[in-house]
């Protein structure tokens, strides 16, 4: 049986569910931003490692120039490796079109019957090549499709110099290929790098390799070290050219798909609690506001002789029950979004299937979380009504005395009307009230502010980098370094209009523990074509005597100008190097590191090297020049400036950077939830007044101005508190988006405070049509025979 | 006076003061109160508003504090419960009867009367309880489908339910017409006759005197006089 407490509470939720469906939503959004990015990460963190286990992903890579095919046996019995596999792997030009230049290709072995035993691949579409056919080849399924080759077609590809037809059979995904980033470049771009799989008899023959390999993969067993057996592999394969084995976690694939998880991971950690404690916060107003609306009937009730254990559990179940749908419809919500979500990245990654992964404690905090502040927010409340005798609970509160208010607004009463000074007064005369409205809303806006800032942060960080620090055109990758006449003979191409030397070395920097494997970037004095600045947009000038670190690498390696930093050379003869830090760059791609080229190349002991260039051209003469480049054999690879400016765009708004999407619409959404609560509180405060004021002969408009004149001061002294905090909300909610790929800066966008406040003002509007429909609508009567 | 002797007393109240808000806005709600009022009677408590009377009653209900005095119920001093005490002293003894009905909007007849009949030891049922103020017919209707007069039936119905050994009615015919006034006295003159309750009336509408068993004027804060009716007048023939 049913209590008639229980009955009260069930009947009183339909009678406010549209309010108590506003609460739910703001909390149940928190919740659903918690479990949807927490369901997410997991969900691709154990694809990922599912997809490397079932596809038996090697463990150690060791590339060789040339070694004879019994070394396989002597790998496999090193201590610590369950498998290991050979294979032979070069680079290839694939020919598209007469127009472009040739894509650049990794070309892979097979074994010549069955499949590989590691580093196995899903086959997508068509099949194998077989055995005994040379010229048939599977291609990566992610630039067939960017290029639009089907099973069937016929390509053309120059491998170790000799062109050769081919005839594609299948379409393939690999975990070793989730990611494919051209020479030079930071950006994935499926369109701009292949992978081609062949048999091994017809790809040794096409790289004189029959007998022998030039990369071992190696599977470890559970437990064994990863150090060591690098380092016997390299003592092993050392006669046979060892470049150095290395293990997955620098294998160039895995290392982005991993950066972006990681990435994802942290703007999980980071940005969802922030939208649950604003939406707990709004909860805990809301809830207590409606609380002390009750007071009278928790009068009552006390007066039948209900106990004040008694009463708290009543309304505790009523915020419980609102609050936990609330979580229950998040999480669920949640759960579907966290799974679209994961659909949606699936194809970004290129997994070929998904194994879902609930984050269980994002559950926990969101319930309890949830469950907390609404239980907070009513006690708080009621400690304050228990207080109270039942005599002055249940009376309405004696008429609050509006004589200290008064004197505020005294000398406007030549001004103002009598509405204008209800208004104005009872502002006054309930300040912490108002300022509890305030908050809410500035909160809400911030929210909005933060995303909005966030988003422009976005635009800047791809306008910053292709208009401000990249001027250039496009930039060709060498082959190997050349003399830096090459350049000279580039400039003086027709249509050329400037081209500037860089010289890219691929290194491990370390200070102490911290240490980073990239590249340092050997630039001209004063770049004029791809500049390096600092924080205030201004060019660095490369000196001589130091590097210039991008702010995320120094981050990394904890150092800051003037501290010296340990540079171990990783091509050449691979010296170590002592080198100072003289300066930090501000960049919003990569993690990259700087030095005059001249300094570079003396370190180096390799005066006038240069491994690539930047080019101003003449567009009207593009086509010609890109002809001209595809006759130079040393060119390796050449980026147009719209093509890797369209690839991070891409990136941005398909990676991590895409749920930015998402919480602007959760942050629209609890900005307007706050405002339309704050409206409906204000209403169900001040039914009898307004009734009253009708019953004197205010018109409709004239009633509704002293509720919604409030409404409006609440929501304009709103307005510079959400710019405000939202300034530092922008600051904690980018943190999150930053990844090691790219950097979102902090920048103070006027459209977007001017577009979180335009949200703000139409969401009071709304609501303040929604509460004065309301009021017209009001029983007149009925609203003035409730007992006062 | 010989008939006082007979009776035991309900309340005992000496020098009674409430005092509202400090200093210059000091309100003396009451000033000093000496009364005994015995079992099983109707008393109705007079006076203009503002005179103290409701006041007293709430105090009396265990609703409000006093500032100083004492008022004990059957021999328990009031002032000196706790909050707790005082909670199972309305739970177990009183039944309130508001001007403005206070009905929970959101249950009906029968439940609103059930809200009581859930925490109290020896109820009546809700029905017979709505039996007695005669709404037996309107049960399952929500406050909102009743008329004032059937309203105030209810919260009476609901006050009685518990079977309480006092009955306190804070002006239960202020909001209504004469007609319906008279009918809510008749059910509170039944509540008495029937179930042995004593019942505490405070009006200012002097008529109401004429059903009394004990009249106490109020004024200033202080009783000015105490009317012991000889003859007590039913509810039907009062005069408006």
């Amino acid at each position: 049986m049913v209590s008639p407490l229980d009955r009260k509470l069930l009947r009183d939720l339909a009678r406010m569910k549209g309010q108590a469906a506003a609460i739910a939503a703001v909390i149940g959004l928190g919740v659903l931003m918690q479990v949807m990015m927490g369901g997410l990460v997991n969900t691709l963190d154990q694809t990922r490692q599912t997809y490397y286990d079932r596809y038996r992903l090697a463990d150690v890579f060791a590339p060789v120039t040339r070694a004879p095919d019994r070394m396989l046996d002597r790998v496999a019995r090193i201590d610590g490796v369950a498998a290991a596999e050979t294979r032979v792997t070069g680079s290839a030009l694939i020919d598209i079109t007469d127009r472009e230049l040739p894509i650049r290709a990794q070309a892979i072995s097979i074994p010549d019957t069955g499949g590989p035993r590691l580093n196995d691949f899903f086959l997508v579409e068509g099949r194998v090549p077989s055995p005994g056919h040379p010229s048939e080849i599977m291609l990566l399924e992610g630039f067939a499709d960017a290029r639009a080759i089907i099973p069937g077609e016929r390509l053309t590809a120059t491998m170790n110099g000799a062109k050769r037809e081919f005839q594609v059979v299948g379409l393939v995904q690999s975990p070793e290929f989730l990611y494919t980033t051209a020479p030079g470049e930071l950006v994935p771009d499926d369109a701009r790098f292949a992978v081609i799989w062949m048999r091994r008899a017809a790809l040794s023959a096409a790289y004189d390799m029959n007998g022998a390999f030039n990369e071992v993969l190696v599977a470890l067993n559970r437990g064994a070290n990863v150090e060591v057996v690098k380092a016997k592999l390299d003592l092993m394969l050392d006669a046979f050219g060892a470049a150095g084995a290395y293990g997955l976690e620098h294998q160039a694939s895995n290392r982005f798909v991993s950066e972006e998880i990681r990435g994802l991971r942290i703007s999980a950690t980071v940005v969802p609690p922030i939208f649950l404690a604003v939406a707990a916060f709004l909860l805990y107003i809301v809830i207590s506001r409606m609380v002390q609306s009750e007071r009278e009937e928790i009068g009552l009730l006390k007066a039948f002789g209900y106990t004040s254990a008694e009463v708290s559990i009543h309304y505790l179940k009523f915020v419980l029950v609102i609050a936990i749908l609330g979580a229950i419809a998040g999480a669920l919500g949640g759960i579907m979004a966290g799974r679209w979500m994961a659909v949606f990245y699936q194809y970004y990654f290129k997994f070929p299937f998904l194994v879902f992964e609930l984050d269980k404690s994002s559950f926990v905090t969101g319930f309890v979380v949830s469950i907390l502040s609404a239980s907070v927010g009513s006690l708080f409340v009621l400690r304050g009504v228990f207080n109270l005798t039942p005599a002055v609970a249940m009376r309405p509160p004696a008429p609050t005395d509006y004589s200290r208010a008064a004197k505020f607004s005294q000398g406007m009463r030549r001004y103002l009307d009598q509405p204008s000074r209800m208004v104005l007064r009872r502002l006054l005369r309930h300040p912490g009230r108002m300022a509890g409205s305030v908050i809410g809303i500035g909160t809400g806006m911030a929210l909005s502010v933060a995303t909005l800032t966030m988003m422009a942060g976005f635009e800047r960080a791809v306008d910053l980098t292709f208009s401000v620090i990249d001027r250039s055109d496009m930039a060709l990758t060498f082959v190997t370094p050349l003399s830096d006449r090459a350049v000279i003979d580039l400039a003086r191409q027709p249509g050329v209009e400037h081209a500037e030397p860089v010289r890219v070395v691929p290194v491990i920097l370390r200070n102490g523990v911290h240490s980073y494997n990239g590249a340092i970037e050997g630039r001209v004095q004063q770049p004029q074509l791809n500049r390096v600045i600092d924080k205030r947009i201004l060019p660095i000038e490369m000196r001589r005597e130091g590097v210039i670190l991008a702010e995320p690498l120094a981050d990394i390696l904890r150092v800051d100008a003037g501290d010296m930093l340990t540079v171990e050379v990783r091509e050449g003869r691979r010296p170590v190097l002592e080198i100072p830090v003289i300066g930090i760059a501000q960049t919003m791609l990569g993690a990259p590191a700087f030095m005059e080229i001249g300094a570079l190349n003396r370190a180096l002991k390799e005066p006038g090297r240069v491994s690539g260039a930047f080019l101003s051209v003449d567009s009207a003469k593009r086509d010609q020049i890109v002809a001209a480049i595809k006759d130079m054999p040393a060119v390796a690879g050449v980026s147009q400036k719209e093509d890797a400016r369209r690839a991070l765009v891409e990136l941005m708004n398909t990676g991590p950077g895409a749920t930015r999407y998402i919480m602007t619409i959760v942050a629209a959404i609890i900005t307007f939830g706050i405002v339309y609560n704050a409206a409906r509180i204000a209403r169900a405060e001040r039914t009898r007044d307004l009734a009253s004021l009708r019953v004197m002969g205010f018109t409709r408009n004239e009633t509704a101005f002293v509720l919604l004149g409030e409404l409006a001061i609440v929501t304009l002294a709103a307005l510079p508190m959400g710019v405000g905090l939202g300034y530092y909300l922008t600051y904690l909610i980018v943190e999150g988006f930053s990844t090691d790929i790219y950097q979102i800066p902090v920048v103070f966008s006027p459209s977007a405070y001017g577009a979180a406040i335009v949200a703000v003002v139409l969401a009071a509007l709304v609501s303040g049509w929604l509460v004065k429909r309301d009021i017209d609508r009001a029983d007149l009567i009925a609203a003035l025979k409730t007992r006062d | 006076m010989a008939r006082n002797d007979e009776k035991q007393i309900a309340f005992s109240v000496r020098g009674l003061t409430k005092t509202y808000g400090e200093g210059a806005a000091a309100v003396h709600a009451l000033r000093g109160v000496d009364l005994d009022l015995p079992r099983g009677e109707i008393v109705v408590l007079l006076g203009p508003s503002g005179s103290g009377k409701s006041t007293l009653l709430n105090i009396l209900g265990g609703l409000d504090s006093a500032s100083s005095g004492t008022a004990s119920f059957e021999g328990r001093e009031l002032l000196e419960m706790s909050d707790a005490e005082l909670t199972s002293y309305r739970r177990e003894n009183i039944g309130f009867v508001f001007q403005f009905y206070n009905l929970m909007p959101s249950l009906t007849a029968y439940e609103n009367v059930e809200l009581v009949t859930e925490i109290a030891d020896d109820p009546l049922d809700p029905g017979e309880a709505l039996e007695i103020v005669g709404l037996k017919e309107r049960t399952h209707h929500f406050p909102s489908e009743l008329s004032g007069g059937e309203q105030q039936r209810v919260a009476i119905a609901r006050a009685i339910a518990k079977r309480p050994t006092v009955l306190f009615c804070d002006e239960p015919t202020g909001a209504l017409d004469s007609t319906t006034g008279r009918a809510v006295l008749h059910v509170l003159k039944n509540v008495n006759e029937q179930l042995g309750t004593t019942v505490l009336i405070v009006t200012h509408a002097a008529a109401t005197a004429q059903m009394a068993d004990r009249v106490i004027y109020f004024a200033d804060g202080a009783i000015r006089e105490v009317v012991e009716n000889e003859t007590k007048l039913d509810p039907s023939e009062i005069e408006w």
